[in-house]
């Protein structure tokens, strides 16, 4: 079988003293719907060894990473190859239950920003408030970072996850790259 | 010329700076502005004005500056700056300004950008009280941003030399920001005017950072829980004859320049106040030695304490006459102050008969001072409200609507002491209100021996006004008793042609008053008729001033009458500094599919739709654009084609009620697909207008896969949760856009097959097997795939769609059939068009229903509603004479009509009006029909199949070109080719 190529295939890292800057590609990616209240979301949550974080913006770890994205969606996230097992559990776990479950593993792409910097990086082009009282480990938003739409997830360590649009990967690269040049 | 500088002052421990300005060589030292260094080298007449061509000269000191405006020409050509603002540089040149300026003839070498930053509390001003303010917010431990609009911090002390804790005020505010500098949640941001203030306390501000940072300016986006503002207080001039001539200068800002820059403004000054302050500039100039000739005192009583005697060690040459006024100003050979005519005064009417005793006084410097106007401007832009305050005559911030507060002399609090005090509180208050409690913190000190001298302010002691918001009024230290200052807005005289109001823009007292004459009484008005308060400095001398004399030429109350509004930019901002970063190839998003590097390496030329990058076509050596397409066009139609399709819009839905769903959406029937079926689905906004196109497939009993146009993808998901979401929230139905998951690959022509067939063995491809309009899963090119077939060139077709990981992979294996050529959207759209289907955007612009298209059978009869229903039954959309989408054959068949194009019935064109009939949305040559065909929206269109219509296309009197009407398919009309 040829050869899968990411959206930033070709790109070099950024490795730097303050920032880090790479592509995690090919990461499982599955969006879900569900009723937060019903017990689908319960035996999801069961399913994914995480209940499904019902605080708005905020991402939990299981066997994947559960980002809320919405009041009734999420994006699980799990590491390559697995979205066909992973649709299916989920389906499975929802049984009758009206649940919506859709693999968009490769509609965006990870990069993920580190290092002392990341977040004079960010501030060039996100307007949300990144400091760690405010969106520490654990949180996550849909937001936009220069003129991407994004999803943003704060991990430990100052680190975060961009997940942007395939399409937009190169572009959002070519500014961060930009912005990064004063911290290289 | 002789230098103007004092003897060992410390500014001129800078390095020496060699500059340029109107042709002449003069060096300067660093820290200078370029209006400290013309003045150290005795330039007075600086530029001169627009329209009066009258000599104007260095005004103020700061951002306030009216007259000294310059266009710098290197290093970098940049227009209508102020002198008082530039800093100077080595190798500098700038010329004085008249009038417009110029701008740059190159492109700008450097780099602007921008930054988000969020905190507790931004403090806006880094004088006493907004130093005392982030000192006592930041030591609670709460996000502090201060910033300052000057290179170094201490706000009016470098210019008065006062004291704070025992140490000279500005190594005091230096002490403070190293403070601030351990505290690792505060940020200070110097050379950083705040010049906007929004709502929920978004300020924006611009940060000057130098020619060697990463970034010549940055623009800051603030968020900040509280606001102080602790932006000061500008002097106010006083309207007398003569007032705008060089050499007239604020008390203040000569103050400055002697104190800050250790620069002379001249050798021998006449004082014109009306309030204490200028006293304390006059003690300082005397100090520094310039020759105090007198000092003109509008007030009828003078304080004992302000008499000269009462600065020991420093006496003023000439007198001090109180109840006097300045009623000219004499020039000398180049324009500028000579001598000053002073008369005493009594009354406050608006002729010249309370003026007597005239004499005049020899000087070369006239220094005003009117009083004190704080700078409310955020204030005001925040929303704020200002009341005027009758002890200070100047208007002050009153209640706010967002929680910023204004502190120091911003609110009219004028005593170094008192401004320390209302800057720590309203600093720790800040930072209590975000969640942060301050520690209880002494408050700095002004040294008593100069408090015993009366050495205490910037400008007099005045007692603080009482603030009628919420915000607790400051507790302030005791101060000296002062002489209240006197409102002196103007000097009457029986001609008024030379009292400058603005004098930028040469408004004078006579203008205002020919505008409240000709029954203006609105300031918002005036402002307008006279252009006083519009040039760079928006006002911020002339603003107040312009009130005064409406108020005082229409007798109301200048606390009633009001300011005009206050917006920003508080100072100018360059188009560079906002555009920042957002230019060239990052001005938008570039969205390319996963495919792109392969057109790109095969010499695709690309068609912006949207934000993506599509191939238009590929032209081999030797091709134009038309050549590459006819041969395109006829690969597909003769043997086999690809393109990449993948920006389509494709949206996942879900859910029980997703057929009902959809049945809402689009015109036609989707619930009554079957399950690996696809259909063709058109939908309409609510009035009836064709809103998109694309198809449906049926994925599951509970799922469908809906596609878009490239352009509308967003559009139709935001149109789709729309209706969810407010209209339909019963139905049980989720949308999830996967138009980037996949890639889509178009294969079309009557070699398709063949081509699938090799690519995917296990996929039986014969028509009875894989009929027209449905859809398979398969291993294509060992890919796991989606096969369509369907078509939109009216040949045998597919669409082959693979996630967007293995686009490159599948498109490879494509091309490396050797069977198949690439193709781009200018050959999709002639092919396309020869069957006559219509792109959603070119042949229809909104106002097109589905029966102006032909589409009628598109419409379910069926159906109890759907979204633009109801408007079918509207006589408009059943009227015979709408435009209908038809063919249009020129009779040349060499001639491309140009799309957009009008036309008409008759030939030769009559004389105007001529009725136009409809227009031309797509025109093309093509390789299938040997000629040029085009697509027109035409009224009665239908009904004139087989007539003679002509399009206007050459000069007037040309006659228009003739061409037939047609139906809009012009190619394979059976259909046969769809199985190929």
């Amino acid at each position: 079988m040829a050869e899968r190529v990411s959206p930033l295939a070709g790109f070099e890292p950024v490795s730097a003293e303050g920032l880090r800057i790479a592509e995690v590609p090919f990461l499982t990616q599955v969006n879900l719907r569900a009723d937060p209240e019903s017990p689908a979301a319960a035996a999801l949550g069961d399913a994914l060894g995480v209940p499904l974080p019902a605080e708005p913006g905020t991402w939990a770890r299981g066997d994947a990473d559960v980002l809320w994205l919405g009041p009734d969606e999420w994006l699980v996230v799990g590491p390559p190859g697995g979205a066909a097992e992973l649709e299916s559990r989920l389906r499975k776990a929802a049984g009758e239950a009206r649940v919506g479950v859709t693999d968009v593993s490769a509609q965006r792409t990870t990069v993920l920003v580190g290092g002392s910097r990341s977040r004079d990086l960010l501030a060039h082009g996100c307007a949300l408030d990144l400091h760690p009282r405010m969106f520490g480990p654990g949180r996550c938003a849909q937001t936009s970072l220069a003129r991407a739409q994004v999803v943003l997830a704060a991990r430990e360590g100052g680190e975060f996850a961009v997940l942007v649009r395939s399409s937009f990967a190169a572009y959002l690269w070519a500014w961060l790259l930009d912005a990064a040049a004063e911290y290289l | 010329m002789t230098s103007r500088r004092r003897d060992g002052h410390p500014a001129h421990a800078g390095e020496a700076l060699r500059f340029r300005y109107d042709g002449r060589d003069y060096e300067g030292r660093a820290g200078d502005t370029l209006a400290a260094a013309l003045l150290a080298n005795g330039v007075r007449v600086v530029t001169r004005s627009a329209g009066l061509d009258r000599p104007r000269g260095v005004y103020a000191a700061w951002t306030e500056e009216p007259n000294a405006l310059v266009q710098i020409e290197k290093p970098f050509p940049e227009p209508m700056l102020q002198a008082t603002t530039v800093e100077l540089y080595d190798g500098l040149v700038a010329t004085g300004l008249r009038g417009r300026g110029r701008l740059a003839d190159r492109p700008d070498p450097a780099r602007y950008d921008a930054c988000h930053a969020h905190c507790d509390v931004l403090v806006v001003g880094a004088g006493p009280a907004g130093l005392a303010a982030a000192s006592a917010a930041a030591a609670s431990g709460a996000r502090v941003i201060l910033a300052d609009d000057r290179p170094a911090a201490g706000g009016s002390l470098p210019d008065t030399g006062e004291t704070v804790d025992g140490v000279p005020g500005a190594r005091w505010a230096a002490g403070v920001l190293a403070e601030l500098a351990e505290r690792p949640e505060a940020r200070v941001l110097t050379c950083t005017s705040v010049f906007g203030h929004y709502d929920d306390n978004y300020l924006v501000a611009v940060e000057r950072r130098g020619e060697a940072a990463a970034s010549r300016e940055r623009i800051w986006r603030i968020r900040a829980r509280r606001v102080v503002l602790a932006t000061g207080a500008h002097e106010r001039p006083i309207a007398f004859a003569g007032n705008d001539l060089p050499g007239v200068m604020l008390a203040g800002a000569a103050r400055a320049y002697a104190n800050r820059y250790g620069v002379l403004a001249g050798r021998r000054a006449v004082v014109f106040t009306a309030n204490d302050s200028a006293y304390e500039a006059a003690r300082d100039l005397a100090a520094a030695g310039i020759e105090i000739a007198a000092v003109i005192d509008a007030r009828t009583t003078v304080p004992a304490r302000l008499e000269p005697g009462a600065f020991p060690g420093h006496v003023f040459a000439g007198p001090v006459l109180p109840g006097h006024v300045v009623t000219g100003v004499g020039a000398g050979p180049d324009g500028s102050v000579a001598s000053v005519t002073v008369s005493a005064f009594s009354g406050s009417g608006l002729s010249g008969s309370g003026l007597s005793g005239e004499r005049e006084i020899e000087a070369d410097l006239l220094l005003v001072s009117g009083g004190w106007n704080p700078v409310v401007h955020l204030f005001s832009q925040s929303g704020g409200a200002l009341r005027f305050d009758d002890g200070l005559g100047a208007f002050l911030p009153g209640v706010s609507v967002q929680p910023v507060e204004a502190v120091g002399a911003a609110r009219g609090v004028f005593t170094l002491a008192g401004c320390l005090e209302d800057g720590a509180a309203a600093g720790a208050r800040a930072a209590e209100a975000a969640g942060f409690p301050a520690p209880q913190r002494p408050v700095p000190t002004v040294i008593p021996a100069t408090v015993a001298a009366g050495r205490t302010a910037a400008t007099p002691p005045v007692t603080p006004p009482a603030t009628p918001s919420a915000t607790p009024s400051a507790t302030l230290s005791a101060t000296p008793p002062a002489t209240p200052p006197m409102a002196l807005w103007l000097v009457p005289a029986d001609d008024y042609g030379t009292h400058f109001v603005d004098l930028q823009r040469e408004v004078t007292v006579a203008d205002v008053m020919r505008a409240t004459g000709s029954g203006l009484r609105s300031v918002e008005h005036v402002k307008r008729y006279t252009t006083a308060g519009t040039a760079h400095d928006q006002g911020k001398l002339s603003g107040v001033l312009t009130s005064a004399i409406v108020a005082h030429a229409t007798g109301v109350e200048i606390g009633d009458l009001g300011t005009t509004t206050f917006r920003a930019p508080y100072v100018p901002v360059s188009f560079a500094a906002l555009a920042g970063r957002d230019r060239g190839a990052l001005h938008d998003p570039v969205r390319v599919t996963s495919l792109h590097s392969w057109h790109v390496a095969h010499g695709a030329l690309f068609e912006n739709v949207g934000q993506w990058k599509r191939p238009w076509y590929y032209p081999r050596p030797g091709e134009d654009m038309d050549t590459a397409v006819l041969r395109e066009c006829a690969a597909v139609r003769d043997g086999a084609g690809a393109m990449d399709a993948s920006t389509l819009g494709k949206i996942d839905v879900q859910g029980p009620d997703a057929g009902e769903f959809l049945d809402r959406l689009y015109t036609n029937m989707m619930s009554t697909l079957k399950v690996g079926a696809v259909r063709y689905g058109v939908m309409c906004r609510a009035d009836g207008m064709v809103f998109d196109d694309g198809t449906v497939m049926r994925l599951a009993d509970d799922r469908f896969l809906a596609t878009t146009t490239t352009g509308n993808a967003a559009a139709v998901l935001d149109w789709m949760e729309e209706w969810l979401q407010t209209e339909w929230p019963s139905l049980r139905v989720s949308l999830t856009s996967v138009t980037e998951h996949w890639a889509t690959v178009a294969l079309a022509g009557p070699r398709s097959r063949e081509v699938l067939a090799g690519l995917a063995p296990g996929l039986a491809v014969d028509a009875a097997s894989f009929p027209f309009m449905t859809w398979r899963d398969a291993e294509v090119a060992g890919l796991a795939a989606r096969v369509c077939r369907i078509s939109f060139s009216g040949e045998l077709a597919y669409e082959i769609n693979v996630t967007a990981w293995d686009g490159l992979a599948l498109w490879e294996a494509v091309m490396g059939t050797g069977a198949v050529t690439p193709y781009g959207t200018e050959t999709m759209h002639v092919l396309r068009a020869e069957k006559g289907y219509p792109i959603i955007g070119q042949d229809t612009d909104g106002t097109v229903t589905p029966a102006d298209l032909g589409m009628d059978w598109i419409v379910s009869k069926k159906k109890a509603d759907f979204v633009g229903r109801r408007s079918f039954s509207r006589p408009d959309t059943s009227r015979p004479d709408r435009k209908h989408l038809v063919g249009l054959l020129p009779d040349d068949p060499g001639l491309r009509l140009p799309e957009g194009a009008q036309i008409v019935a008759v030939s030769p064109l009559p004389e105007p009006p001529v009725r136009a009939l409809g227009h031309v949305t797509s025109s093309y040559r093509s390789a299938a029909l040997g000629r040029t065909f085009a697509l027109a929206l035409v009224a009665g269109g239908r009904d004139r199949i087989g007539e003679r219509l002509y399009v206007p296309l050459g000069p007037p009197g040309d006659d228009p070109v003739p061409v037939t009407v047609t139906g809009p398919v012009l190619y394979d009309p059976e259909g046969a080719r769809r199985d190929g």
